[in-house]
């Protein structure tokens, strides 16, 4: 059976979560891939505000096709997440605690997410009709000239993944 | 002479792009419910199970397969006896931004690869053109996606590695790719020519129908070698583990310089858009 999670995940769940385990989330995550990724943390370099405040929040790597007038949102199904393991540190730092993509992580990324006991979430990729279905509200919060890379809050639930590093840096991979 | 008009050609492109955008091929699908049944990997049947899944939903309720729906790659046979008195290229482009403007579909090319500004309607497409007898225009489209165009790889080997070194190459590739191409994947390789050539018939190895074989003896024996290898390196399903790493493996080849070897490997995701359509050139009047 899998592990229902209510975002944000308190402290207790998300260090209690093993590699492996199914997990189902609902609440409201945050979506930000590659470019969206790069503002953020010039952001913080020039210590500028953030779009939304990390801290203790999720972010899903994801840049959905365009909602049809009927839908809520298009195929979303995640990115490949190594692509943000020179940024996630960053943001780690400011209180960032969930991340959800595919594919494995640098060393670098996996030692500052222990630091932080911070866990990292696998999507299976290429779900992209499957996941649109547990997607309940979608807002572009900032960046809209990103399009698809615009960071959205969107509420979920039921929003299937695998634990795939654990706070303890275990891992599936 | 024979010709084919503008408007059927955008037309063409776009109903292309948005069907296969929706729908896999029913041989790839059977093939994938093939592969699920025999997973011993428990996670990685159940991730073929909602691969599965996945392209129902799209297809029933006409959402994307994928959120990213490529780069346009089309790939033209020409007949030799058509004739177009129109920009052949532009009418493909025109093609292409009406269906990821029509079928809601996610735009994913941006103008320089520096700068990086969205085209806003994904042209350019990459065209690779092909001349043909007859009078028939052969288009294969297909939305290829960013994950699996990234883990591909290119390498000028010497003719003394020979057959192992390809084998070598294309088995670190997969590896290297493990989770991130998203498997079950289709593995093209292109051996021989030189540089550009390899790369090519790589990726024309990916557009080749999922249960055929190579022309040749050499390459088949090669693309069962290599299937089996693959299925042995326990990527699995989104390399979670499991047997199911590769669907197929494509292997075009092609004569090359005595002192070169060069070999390509392009990955394809599970997620296998693509399209054929062959249109039929209208005979011009008053020619011959």
């Amino acid at each position: 059976m899998e592990k229902k999670l209510k975002t944000p995940i308190d402290d207790h769940t998300r260090e209690s979560l093993i590699a492996g385990e199914e997990v189902l989330i609902s609440g409201y995550i945050y979506t930000g891939r590659d470019a969206a990724h790069k503002l953020m943390v010039e952001s913080i370099i020039k210590g500028e505000k953030l779009p939304f405040n990390v801290d203790q929040q999720v972010i899903y790597y994801v840049g959905p096709t365009p909602a049809k007038p009927n839908q809520v949102i298009g195929a979303c199904g995640p990115t490949s997440s190594y692509r943000m393991d020179a940024f996630s540190p960053t943001l780690m730092k400011k209180g960032l605690k969930v991340m959800i993509g595919k594919g494995p992580r640098s060393k670098e990324f996996i030692e500052q997410l222990k630091k932080q006991k911070a866990v990292y979430l696998l999507a299976i990729g290429g779900l992209g009709a499957k996941l649109s279905q547990t997607v309940k509200e979608n807002k572009v919060i900032a960046y809209p000239h990103l399009q698809s890379e615009a960071v959205r809050q969107l509420y979920v639930e039921d929003f299937p993944a695998i634990v795939a590093i654990d706070s303890k840096g275990n891992s599936v991979f | 002479m024979y010709t084919i008009e503008r408007k059927t050609i955008v037309e063409t492109i776009k109903d292309m792009f948005i069907d296969s955008a929706y729908h896999l091929g029913e041989d790839f699908v059977n093939k994938l419910k093939s592969s699920q049944e025999k997973e011993s990997n428990q996670l990685g049947k159940s991730i073929l199970s909602k691969i599965i899944e996945n392209q129902e939903i799209a297809k029933n309720n006409n959402i994307p397969l994928c959120q990213d729906t490529g780069v346009a790659v089309v790939m033209l046979e020409i007949g030799r006896e058509l004739i177009f008195d129109y920009d052949l290229e532009e009418a493909i482009n025109a093609g292409v931004r009406r269906g990821y403007m029509d079928g809601y579909l996610r735009k994913s090319m941006v103008k320089h690869p520096i700068n990086r500004i969205n085209t806003l309607d994904n042209s350019p497409a990459v065209i690779h053109y092909e001349f043909v007898a007859g009078h028939q225009l052969t288009i294969h489209a297909a939305p290829k996606g960013g994950g699996s165009e990234n883990m591909s790889r290119l390498k000028m080997l010497t003719p003394g590695e020979g057959e192992q070194g390809i084998i070598d190459f294309v088995i670190e590739t997969v590896k290297l790719a493990g989770g991130k191409a998203c498997p079950p994947l289709i593995v093209g390789v292109g051996i021989g020519g030189n540089f550009e050539k390899a790369a090519l018939i790589a990726k024309k190895a990916i557009f080749r129908k999922i249960n055929d074989q190579a022309e040749n003896e050499v390459d088949q024996l090669l693309e069962e070698k290599l299937l089996k290898e693959i299925n042995h390196l326990n990527v699995g399903p989104m390399g979670l583990g499991g047997e199911t790493t590769a669907l197929a493996v494509k292997v075009n080849s092609y004569p090359c310089h005595i002192a070169s070897l060069p070999v390509a490997v392009n990955l394809q995701c599970h997620s296998a858009r693509k399209s054929e359509v062959i249109l039929d050139g209208k005979k011009i009047e008053n020619s011959n």
